[in-house]
């Protein structure tokens, strides 16, 4: 048994929740507020949520988000299970610790300089700033954690799966289709939201990196609230933080069912 | 075991799947050294080995996980050896079983027939078949994480069974099993193998496990086949002094042919002469060790009944009580310790012959083994 926690535990984690929490809840709780004044109480309404829907601009910002978004969770899903099967699977022992350091490295790279190197190689190739460069500037972010994330798995699993598969008769191709993709699966899943939700709230780099036509949701926040707090950017930001953490608690129930489906072993329950 | 099934012993037959030259190494470690082997239609062939002597290596060349550097792997005539494991007719069972746990208990049977592009009707009907061999019929819905350790061990089994191979390969088919459940799946795995003659080849590190189920031994070291024979001969005529001690306990006394007599050498060794049955190709001066059984020595109060019989004077440093019998512990010349088994064929509780007794140690010539290597 553990000890009943002392008033000290309760205080200090009342006091960390709250240093974390209370500015959303202040937000979510102001995107109800009914007056239009930011900072004055007016009792509950929804109103602001009905006025998003005729904000056009706004709107547009969430559509651009939302498909970018999608895009570079994709490129970034699909790049990072390549990567993360490059580093658990190919290559000799030396060759792989470095290949998984230049993979992880973006992890800990200052958000500015990833923009700021993005911003200076699409000017030199002359490539036109707009949806396309903000999508492969996401994708260059986000698929470093999808490969963390499936690297994991990878390592997880027992290669003699894939073995058996092929002494069954299933050629490689297929035996990657049929096993390894299926086994990891829930893991790839956990990447692609864990990538959506990065490139749905990412500001720094997405300034870098856009051009006129794709001004995206945080963009377009961050510009608004520079003229003054409206009651619309709470409402929508409250359902930013709702997308987000309905995104993140789907990824970690994921990687957890497939965790405990593969690894349940009951040695010798006979 | 089948009587008097001993193809290896006919000049004329022709194996099933024959080794010539395999070697394979990773980096500077030879893993496999230059192999020759035959195995033979309907053999259940088991390679033993300490741990890291290659046998596992031999394994996965013979199901093409790995290709060798050297040599031939012929299946039935063909050279196999460049062809991938999803082309063999030969089929394996992982030590860690490997069973697909996305899939039920049928649909890991059926991977494999389904690969074959085998009919809906004719993967159930061999599902189903091969549910009732290994005795899990009722169980192909569930998943493998929900079935117990004996059963995952059959269902890998039936999964490897389920393309009729040529050749089945089992990697420690037996290790992950508790004690008593081992024994019981051993005789069922003999079984099964005399019912459908399928040629099995297991590796194993555990002695009795490979004794109780083999036709023949493949005892490996260093990746090398150290001596290739059926259990009786490989315990009763061991090749050399490294496969005399592998396999159970065994006493090695060093010396010197000093005559040959017809049919028997006398070693001069530990001060005295033993006569011990003669082995070709032994000639006088040669450096020999006498391989003899604990079992095979016995221990009495006066000198040997036979005068042909070699007889040691020492004495009795340690008993060990096993049940069965007791293990002695007998000092002779030079200090040097011999073992010698007793059966405990009656109730006795105290020892017939006591610590600190002067005993002599017998045994009849034909009952020790020159060795030369």
């Amino acid at each position: 048994m553990r000890p009943a926690p002392s008033l000290f535990n309760i205080v200090s984690v009342a006091c960390g929740l709250a240093f974390l929490y209370l500015p959303i809840a202040v937000l979510v709780v102001y995107s109800f507020n009914a007056s239009r004044l930011v900072t004055v109480w007016g009792g509950w309404s929804l109103r602001w949520y009905g006025e998003l829907i005729g904000d056009q601009a706004l709107i547009a910002a969430a559509r651009t988000s939302l498909l970018i978004a999608l895009a570079s969770a994709s490129a970034a899903t699909l790049l990072g299970t390549l990567a993360a099967l490059a580093i658990t699977r190919f290559g000799a022992d030396r060759g792989r610790t470095a290949l998984s350091a230049m993979v992880l490295a973006p992890l800990v790279m200052p958000e500015v300089i990833t923009g700021l190197s993005l911003l200076l190689l699409f000017v030199a190739i002359n490539l036109d700033r707009g949806f396309l460069t903000v999508t492969i500037a996401h994708t260059t972010v986000t698929m470093c954690f999808v490969a963390v994330v499936v690297k994991a798995r990878l390592a997880d699993l027992d290669r003699s799966l894939e073995e058996a598969a092929m002494d069954l008769g299933c050629p490689p191709a297929r035996t990657f289709l049929t096993v390894t993709l299926p086994l990891i699966a829930p893991a790839l899943a956990a990447g692609f939201l864990l990538a959506f939700t990065l490139s749905l709230d990412d500001l720094v780099i997405a300034s870098f990196t856009t051009g006129p036509g794709a001004t995206t949701l945080p963009i377009r926040i961050y510009s608004d609230v520079r003229l003054g707090v409206k009651p619309e950017i709470n409402a929508i930001c409250t359902i930013m933080i709702a997308t987000v953490a309905l995104a993140l608690i789907v990824a970690s129930l994921a990687l957890r069912r497939a965790s405990s489906a593969t690894t349940s072993r009951r040695p010798g329950a006979a | 075991m089948r009587r008097g099934f001993a193809p290896w012993a006919d000049a004329g037959a022709r194996a099933l799947l024959r080794l010539q030259g395999v070697s394979k190494r990773y980096g500077d470690i030879v893993a496999v050294d230059a192999l020759d082997l035959d195995i033979f239609e309907g053999e259940f062939f088991a390679l033993l080995g300490p741990s890291g002597c290659g046998k596992t290596t031999l394994l996965r060349l013979l199901a093409g996980f790995e290709t060798p550097a050297q040599g031939s792997i012929l299946l039935a005539g063909e050279d196999i050896a460049a062809v991938p494991p999803y082309r063999r007719p030969v089929n394996m069972m992982f030590q860690t079983y490997a069973l697909f746990p996305h899939l039920s208990v049928a649909g890991n049977i059926a991977f494999g027939l389904r690969q074959e592009r085998l009919g809906r009707a004719a993967i159930e009907a061999r599902v189903a078949e091969m549910l009732a061999l290994v005795q899990l019929e009722g169980l192909g819905a569930r998943k493998p994480h929900q079935l117990s350790g004996g059963q995952r061990q059959r269902v890998a089994l039936a999964r490897a069974l389920a393309k009729r191979p040529r050749v089945l390969l089992l990697d420690e088919p037996l290790a992950a099993l508790d004690k008593k459940l081992r024994a019981q799946t051993q005789f069922e795995l003999v079984n099964l193998q005399a019912r459908l003659g399928t040629t099995f080849v297991i590796v194993t590190h555990d002695q009795e496990e490979a004794m109780t189920m083999a036709h023949r031994i493949g005892v490996m070291d260093r990746g090398r086949l150290m001596q290739v024979a059926e259990p009786s001969e490989l315990y009763e005529q061991p090749n050399s002094r490294w496969v005399a001690g592998f396999i159970g306990e065994v006493n090695l006394i060093e010396g010197r042919v000093a005559a040959l007599e017809p049919g028997i050498a006398v070693v001069a060794a530990l001060g005295g002469h033993f006569r011990v049955g003669a082995t070709a190709g032994v000639g006088p001066g040669d450096s020999v060790c006498i391989a003899v059984r604990p079992e095979k020595v016995r221990v009495a109060n006066a000198p040997a009944a036979a005068p042909t019989d070699n007889c040691l004077a020492g004495s009795v440093v340690d008993i060990g009580y096993l049940g069965g019998m007791s293990s002695y512990q007998v000092r002779v010349a030079d200090g040097f310790l011999v073992r010698a088994a007793i059966a405990n064929a009656t109730r006795r509780t105290t020892p017939p012959i006591g610590w600190d007794t002067q005993v002599c140690l017998t045994f009849a010539p034909q009952d020790a083994v020159l060795l030369t290597r």
